[in-house]
């Protein structure tokens, strides 16, 4: 099967929205734990013993995702048109901002949201408007300075 | 035993999502920044993928809500944390700029790196050194903190 993210399709958008769901449900019942990937990253940064194992475990399920998938599915691979000192940059952002507020699109913009966290709603809010706010600027005023 | 089932859960969970991330197209950068180009081309999806996720979270968080031992005997741990603060706002505010520079938020970035792509580890690594950074800045705040507390005090004559 070949799995074209390239255009609009709506439909397998919302069955990968309704998988990443199932995840994020099965690991508060299951392990009893939030499914914030940027939480699970950092908190191996501050490690405390019997709390390693199972981010490593979840950071792993993340990163085999594609190689389990690749008998079954063939994906297009996407073009990163970002150059390695924008990359770095927003590298540095990303984990910088996640860890100071507390949490990035799957801690604040699912779980969040799902619990109908006031503060998780705001989060959400402030990373969508600055992105927004980012992308304008490079797309539409940078090509044109 | 516990440790085990804990992280073997913890694996699957991950790949689960991971997958979902990978059907969803959140693994292409150019369609996070298409949802995000909101005066260009506007591509819906990632508000497709956000309805799917947060429909099936809403039924799981309300049943969890209920309850406080997981499937596997241990706590289910909520965030008790309600303040809206200046650290959550300004972090959210970094945490969006840098995921709309490089289309890559902390999970596709990371389902990225086993597709074996050059540039999601770069993103990575830097990703890691920003948090290792926050990690050194919430030291050293402490610690000036701490240093700064006896001021408060009465101070001794000589």
């Amino acid at each position: 099967m070949i799995l074209d993210t390239l255009h609009f399709n709506p439909g397998m958008s919302l069955l990968g929205g309704l998988l990443i769901g199932t995840a994020s449900a099965l690991f508060i019942l299951a392990n009893g734990r939030i499914a914030g990937i940027s939480g699970i990253l950092g908190g191996l940064l501050r490690p405390t013993s019997g709390d390693v194992i199972w981010r490593v475990a979840f950071l792993l399920g993340l990163i085999v995702a594609p190689a389990v998938l690749s008998p079954f599915i063939v994906t297009v691979i996407p073009t990163i048109d970002a150059g390695s000192t924008t990359l770095i940059i927003a590298g540095l952002l990303v984990g910088i901002g996640t860890r100071y507020g507390g949490g990035c699109t799957s801690g604040h913009g699912i779980c969040g949201l799902s619990r109908l966290s006031p503060r998780s709603l705001i989060a959400t809010l402030a990373f969508m408007g600055s992105g927004m706010a980012i992308v304008f600027a490079m797309r539409h005023l940078l090509i044109h300075a | 035993m516990k440790t085990q089932l804990d992280a073997l859960s913890s694996f699957i969970v991950g790949l689960i999502f991971g997958i979902g991330l990978i059907f969803a197209g959140m693994t292409d950068p150019s369609k996070v920044i298409g949802f995000l180009d909101i005066s260009g081309l506007w591509d819906p999806s990632l508000a497709f993928v956000m309805a799917g996720a947060i429909l099936v979270g809403l039924i799981a968080f309300r049943f969890a809500r209920n309850r406080t031992m997981n499937f596997l005997g241990g706590t289910i741990r909520l965030p008790t944390k309600n303040d809206i603060d200046k650290r959550l706002i300004v972090g959210s505010l970094l945490f969006g700029m840098g995921w709309g520079m490089a289309g890559f938020c902390p999970g596709p970035a990371l389902v990225s790196l086993g597709t074996g792509s050059s540039k999601a580890l770069i993103f990575v690594i830097s990703m890691i050194a920003g948090m290792a950074l926050f990690e050194g800045m919430e030291r050293v705040m402490r610690a000036t903190d701490a240093a700064t507390k006896p001021i408060d005090a009465p101070a001794i004559p000589q």
